[in-house]
């Protein structure tokens, strides 16, 4: 791997994490109610909300409460959950881990239905079976997150037994038992996504000439297929992986309210409905640098990968 | 988005996805216009007599806990979903068109702040972002519209960037400065009609993600609001009683798939049309 590359990547997630910050200043200011009134409440004195007012910095100009903003931000301070009475880094770090775990289980899901599936459309392009695995991720497709959750949950989790019906657990396997069916959710449309891209590049590997040499020099079949195709094939999928970390994170928004699982995306929802709006701020933050992190590491994975990468 | 709509085109690939898909597509635009023809009971009065009917001759998809026609609510509903679907990506694809326009012919500096606004648009999860942005203008339609087109016209002007980009250094574009047509007339007359199809594709595929999203905002409290019928309303409102009236949520979500499926369809086949021309 280029060693420049690196750098260069490096250097630009700089005004992109300052871009962010710009952003969520800009949202926060936008927000009904200031913050003085919501931690003072309406019925203070004007002596009351002064002094806030400069503990806060809201008397100062918008620059220098954008200075103090990024001060607070870098020393991990993104102020108060008003429900909660908690900061919003310590709920973050407690919800945090449960959203990795939950996404970390649909990607692997996503993997162990789509790999098989997209190998056996590929290599049978065209036929009746291709079409109908097609066609049933795209049935899968068009379903929306909630109701394929909701479906899982009322079938397989209340009527059946099978599952529990909501919560993460305690130890580790009572993670896996609890997040099964919400990552299971999630993998319905992500595996749908990397079927589709793993079937075409494999189709194209297939097709490129390398492929025919192998095959030419004697190769099994087998070998072929795992050493030539499919490892050519699973670089796309990386990348593909880390550009769906956003849609990963919006869905893990859904699942964990349809599932009443305690992570992040459940704390967003709940700070909505709570107008907890230092929890929504923090929250969008994070998780917006959580995506450009993400895409920074696809990045440097797939030029370790292929070293046609930042060549440019 | 954009992948997950990349995604939704070409998984069914026959010809005949466009004539199932656009004629599934013309019932429901039907539907949306004259609701009132196809459904057979009031989708808003209640009837205590009828609560929590499971589905028979009289109410095809049985009734709600407050006596509704199900089948007249999926029925209205088709008004506002496919409302979601026009509306909520009307502004992004023409405002995205111009700013693709003109970032992609001209360049400089415009293209350059334009770069940045990808940059943060994608580093956003934009399901994550939406909600935030109507947390903010507060629940209901309009402000969920206005939501999503504050994010989404960036796709479309990635797109038609893309594209006038490779447009402009063709032979016929420079024939056509040859020739000493205005840039105007190069632009609107040549390249875009040149650029616009992978955008029209990108477009129908948008629309049924538009009602995935806009049902899911509807399903969280934070779109269409209750007593309007949405599909994903529908469902939320039907969720409690799974387990005793099934039927509630099952149906108003068939009818997602149903729409989902159509459109992609519908767009697979344009797709295929396109390519055959070029």
């Amino acid at each position: 791997m280029n060693l420049n590359y690196v750098m260069v990547r490096l250097v630009q997630i700089v005004p992109t994490f300052f871009l962010i910050m710009v952003v969520i200043f800009v949202l926060a200011r936008l927000l009904p109610g200031d913050p003085t009134s919501a931690i003072l409440g309406i019925r203070a004195t004007d002596e009351a909300v002064n002094r806030i007012n400069a503990e806060l910095g809201l008397d100062r100009s918008i620059p220098v409460q954008f200075w103090f903003f990024l001060q607070h931000f870098v020393q991990g301070d993104l102020g108060d959950s008003i429900v909660l009475k908690v900061s919003v880094m310590q709920l973050i770090v407690e919800r945090l881990p449960v959203t990795v775990f939950l996404t970390g289980l649909a990607a692997l899901l996503s993997i162990i239905i789509a790999i098989p599936t997209a190998i056996i459309s590929a290599i049978k392009r065209d036929s009746l079976l291709d079409n109908g695995i097609r066609a049933s991720f795209q049935v899968g497709l068009s379903m929306p997150v909630f109701y394929v959750g909701i479906l899982l949950l009322t079938f397989l989790a209340a009527q059946l037994g099978w599952f529990p019906v909501g919560g993460f657990g305690n130890t580790f396997l009572q993670h896996l038992y609890h997040l099964f069916l919400p990552a299971l959710t999630l993998a319905f449309s992500l595996s749908a996504v990397l079927m589709r891209n793993l079937r075409s590049s494999i189709i194209d590997v297939l097709d490129a000439e390398y492929v025919d040499f192998a095959r030419a020099k004697g190769l099994r079949n087998r070998l072929v297929l795992t050493r030539h195709v499919l490892r050519n094939a699973l670089i796309s999928t990386v990348t593909l992986f880390g550009l769906n970390i956003g849609f990963l994170l919006g869905g893990a928004v859904i699942t964990e309210t349809v599932f009443a699982i305690p992570g992040v995306g459940r704390l967003m929802i709940d700070s909505i409905y709570g107008r907890d709006y230092p929890v929504l701020q923090g929250l969008t933050m994070v998780l917006a640098l959580i995506v450009s992190v993400v895409f920074l590491i696809t990045d440097l994975v797939e030029a370790s990968l292929d070293p046609r990468v930042g060549r440019e | 988005m954009t992948f997950l709509a990349l995604t939704m085109q070409n998984v069914t690939r026959p010809r005949w996805t466009l004539v199932v898909g656009s004629v599934s597509l013309l019932v429901m635009v039907l539907i949306a216009i004259v609701p009132q023809v196809f459904a057979p009971f009031d989708p808003i009065v209640m009837d205590y007599t009828a609560i929590m009917q499971s589905p028979s001759a009289a109410h095809w998809f049985g009734t709600d806990n407050f006596g509704r026609d199900m089948f007249s609510r999926v029925i209205w509903a088709t008004r506002v979903d496919m409302q979601i679907a026009i509306v909520s990506t009307l502004f992004p694809i023409v405002f995205g068109t111009i700013v693709g326009i003109l970032t992609g012919y001209y360049g400089g500096w415009l293209d350059a702040i334009f770069g940045r606004i990808v940059d943060l648009t994608v580093t956003f999860p934009f399901f994550v972002i939406v909600i935030a942005i109507v947390a903010v203008l507060g629940p209901g339609l309009l402000n969920m519209y206005i939501a999503i087109a504050v994010i989404n016209w960036v796709f479309y002007a990635r797109l038609i960037r893309a594209e006038i980009r490779v447009q402009k250094q063709t032979d016929y574009a420079a024939a056509a400065r040859v020739l000493g047509y205005s840039e105007r007339r190069l632009v609107l007359r040549h390249l875009l009609p040149n650029a616009i199809t992978p955008v029209l594709v990108y477009w129908v595929t948008d629309m049924a993600l538009s009602i995935l999203l806009g049902s899911s905002l509807g399903y969280l409290g934070l779109g269409a609001q209750p007593p309007t019928a949405e599909w994903g309303v529908l469902i939320a409102d039907g969720k409690n009683f799974m387990n005793t009236g099934w039927w509630m949520s099952v149906f108003p979500g068939i009818a997602i798939v149903i729409a989902g499926v159509s459109f992609s369809m519908f767009g697979d086949g344009l797709a295929d049309l396109f390519r055959k021309r070029r």
